[in-house]
């Protein structure tokens, strides 16, 4: 299997990385079957709380709120952390956040680092920077370490390894871990794992992590997950790095209640996650005496000022709506080259990317709303994704050579026609007749030549009828004066 | 009662059949339907597309067309959504205040065809008679964005000899999502087989629909496959009756 390529600034469009991942039959039998499971316990879980929908919309008012007054609260958080023994750093893109951790790990002399799961991480491809700065990045989330050692990549927010079963994962760990006779009982699996993490938690003293939330009230940052790996990161290294996007800040630290809630349930269908840990900078003889935190910007200041498309920052990366997604089903995460896949992915990529790369993103989705319909933070999705195919179409507008791509060609056509019932008219005729050309004898067109083609690589498509309707309406009027 | 029939362009041209049909049904109600032939789409393809400005000038002509509907009954659950979700943020960019009064105006007037029988009508059987298995489709726009809910199956549930069968998987789409199909025409077919497996499994004679963009894109895998399954708009199976069937046979 050849590595799925996740920067967006290299990765091939959504339609030919797809394409790839479709001929994956087992890697799509275990992505439809794992998204089943978590969506069956999500879907009992949320039915549960009779006041879901009021959840959903504080939660949503909360996010939003933070978003409209970002500046003050991340000033807020800045001054509490600070206040706390942390020390908060400011980047504003990907390099300057690399360049800040790199730093910060020179200073500490390392040459190992335990890492708790983090997507901004991935994000700005931090593991790459520092192997290549002679540092050794160890993995300490289940999923990571499955997929570090399998030399694979992230495909799912919550479920990085989704996509992996657990024979695959019993091959990877025999291999890479030099057990023989390894079994594939997921307890043995998480056996060998906790035993080769044991030794790493136990002796390197430096860790790096992301956030759930970081909350400008008290200056603390907030980690969920499952396994206890964070917890142990929380505890016995010496220094701790956390990096975190600029929107994950909530003003107060009550919120927390309302957002855990709905985070828990929607992404793993938990009523609550099993480790949540919280930490205000530095406390003494307990947990890291160093403590830094990386704020990034990353093309997010500029998503912020857009309003319909601001939206997107609301994410609190539960990834209900990958695994909602009638197309995240069939393509799993890689297809979108980016550690962000599926609905979500699909709207912020592009603008974590500028609109720069990544365009074909917020073509791959049928709009059917599955999405907005389980977000618990309600980011209209499908409305963000039509924002952002105008942008796209309106960077064509300046591009003389996009202008014959027989899409945008049949667009403008198409705006021509609808512009007056008389042209419509001609248009239906001309159709009918270019069509009849293709139209077999049972009345049913098999195969048509150009972007038609797309459509009857799998579709027939019935000829089109003789009378139109506005032909056999015009006809029975007369009939009936 | 008086209704305005906007047909949408895909059915005006490729099936004309469901207009008729609509008509039909709908005059025995006793709606008195009128069709402005002015009509020509309501701009979903465009704004879908990324195409904002072009899809402006469509739903400026559809809103300017109907100002003086009493309603407007549409067989078609996407397009509705188009007008519901999307003019307002159109006309936002792109309109005037003038232009945003008229929508607001006319859009508590416009009515998907299930919708405007079972609220506007005000009737669940409208005396059809269809004698087939059927399986009913929700297309994505009439479930999640109209919230048409049980409104279908009410219909579908008082039309007389027809078998209901229930569709598994109910609210998961098809994978046309219009120019997607072409776009990402691999992945659509993907998804188009996934949503086959359960359609084919409910042994039904007919699925149905609130759109014919979806049963375009659902029938026109199962002729390729030589499934055995035809699909039929709604208003199809709600214009049938004892004596079209009889005529039929005559």
């Amino acid at each position: 299997m050849t590595r799925a390529v996740m920067d967006p600034t290299i990765a091939p469009p959504f339609p030919v990385a797809a394409l790839t991942v479709l001929r994956d039959t087992q890697l799509r039998k275990n992505v439809a079957h794992a998204t089943d499971v978590i969506q069956a316990k999500r879907a009992l879980l949320v039915a549960e709380k009779k006041d879901w929908q009021q959840l959903r919309t504080a939660a949503a008012a909360i996010r939003a709120h933070a978003l409209a007054n970002l500046g003050s609260y991340l000033e807020e958080f800045e001054k509490r952390c600070t206040e706390a023994g942390g020390v908060v750093h400011w980047a504003a893109d990907a390099a300057e956040a690399r360049a800040i951790i790199l730093k910060l790990l020179r200073e500490e002399n390392a040459t190992e680092v335990i890492k708790i799961k983090t997507m901004t991480s991935a994000e700005i491809q931090l593991n790459p920077a520092l192997e290549a700065a002679g540092i050794s990045v160890f993995e300490t989330d289940l999923a990571e370490l499955i997929l570090q050692l399998g030399g694979d990549e992230p495909s799912h927010i919550v479920a990085p390894a989704l996509h992996v079963n657990r024979g695959q994962v019993r091959e990877i760990f025999a291999r890479r871990m030099g057990l023989q006779n390894l079994s594939d009982d997921p307890q043995v699996l998480t056996a060998a794992a906790r035993t080769y993490l044991r030794q790493k938690f136990l002796s390197v003293p430096t860790a790096i992590s992301g956030a759930n939330f970081l909350v400008a009230e008290t200056g603390s940052v907030a980690v969920v997950e499952s396994e206890g790996n964070g917890r142990m990161c929380l505890t016995l290294p010496r220094t701790m790095i956390t990096l975190a996007g600029i929107e994950k800040v909530l003003p107060k630290f009550k919120d927390l209640e309302i957002l855990l809630q709905v985070l828990a349930r929607s992404a793993t269908g938990e009523r609550m996650n099993p480790y949540t840990s919280l930490w205000t900078g530095v406390t003494p003889g307990d947990g890291p005496q160093r403590f830094h935190v990386v704020l990034l910007d990353n093309g997010r200041s500029q998503i912020l000022a857009r309003p319909k498309e601001r939206q997107t920052l609301q994410c609190i990366r539960c990834a209900a709506c990958l695994n909602t997604c009638p197309v995240y089903r069939q393509t799993g995460g890689h297809a979108y080259g980016s550690v962000y896949g599926g609905p979500i992915g699909a709207i912020l990529t592009p603008q974590l990317m500028q609109m720069e790369h990544a365009q074909t993103l917020p073509f791959a989705s049928s709009l059917c709303g599955a999405c907005y319909a389980v977000c618990p933070v309600k980011i209209n999705i499908p409305e963000v994704l039509i924002a952002l195919r105008a942008q796209v179409v309106d960077q064509e507008r300046g591009q003389p050579a996009r202008w014959f791509d027989p899409m945008f060609l049949g667009m403008k056509a198409a705006n021509v026609i609808f512009a007056s019932a008389r042209q419509f008219r001609a248009a239906q005729w001309a159709s009918r007749v270019g069509l009849s050309l293709f139209t077999g004898k049972d009345g049913w067109i098999h195969r048509l030549p150009g972007l038609g083609a797309r459509w009857t690589v799998t579709r027939d498509l019935r000829g089109i009828p003789e009378q139109s309707f506005r032909q056999w309406w015009a006809a029975r009027d007369k009939e009936q004066m | 009662m008086r209704a305005s029939l906007f047909i949408t362009c895909y059915n005006d041209t490729l099936f004309p059949e469901t207009g008729r049909a609509v008509v039909r049904l709908l005059e025995r109600l006793g709606v008195e339907l009128e069709f402005r032939p002015e009509q020509t789409c309501c701009g979903q393809m465009h704004a879908n597309t990324g195409f904002g400005c072009e899809a402006f000038a469509q739903a400026k002509r559809f809103v300017r067309l109907y100002q003086d509907s009493e309603s407007v009954v549409i067989p078609s659950s996407s397009c509705v959504a188009m007008i519901r979700d999307q003019y307002a943020g159109l006309f936002e960019k792109y309109g005037d205040e003038e232009l945003r009064k008229q929508l607001a105006s006319v859009l508590p007037r416009i009515f998907e065809l299930s919708e405007f029988i079972t609220d506007r009508v005000g009737v669940e059987d409208v005396g059809a008679y269809f004698p087939h298995r059927v399986t009913y489709h929700a297309s994505c726009h009439g479930l999640r964005s109209l919230h048409v809910g049980e409104r279908p199956l009410r219909l579908l549930g008082k039309v007389r000899g027809l078998d209901l069968v229930p569709l598994a998987n109910l609210d998961r789409c098809c994978g046309f999502g219009g120019t997607f199909s072409i776009k990402n025409s691999e992945v659509s077919s993907a998804m188009l087989e996934t949503k086959l497996h359960d359609v084919v499994s409910t042994r039904a004679e007919y699925c149905t629909a609130l759109d014919n963009s979806c049963l375009m894109h659902l029938g026109g895998a199962l002729h390729r496959q030589y499934a055995g399954m035809q699909t039929i708009h709604l208003a199809g199976i709600l214009a049938n009756t004892e004596e079209s069937a009889t005529e039929k046979k005559a």
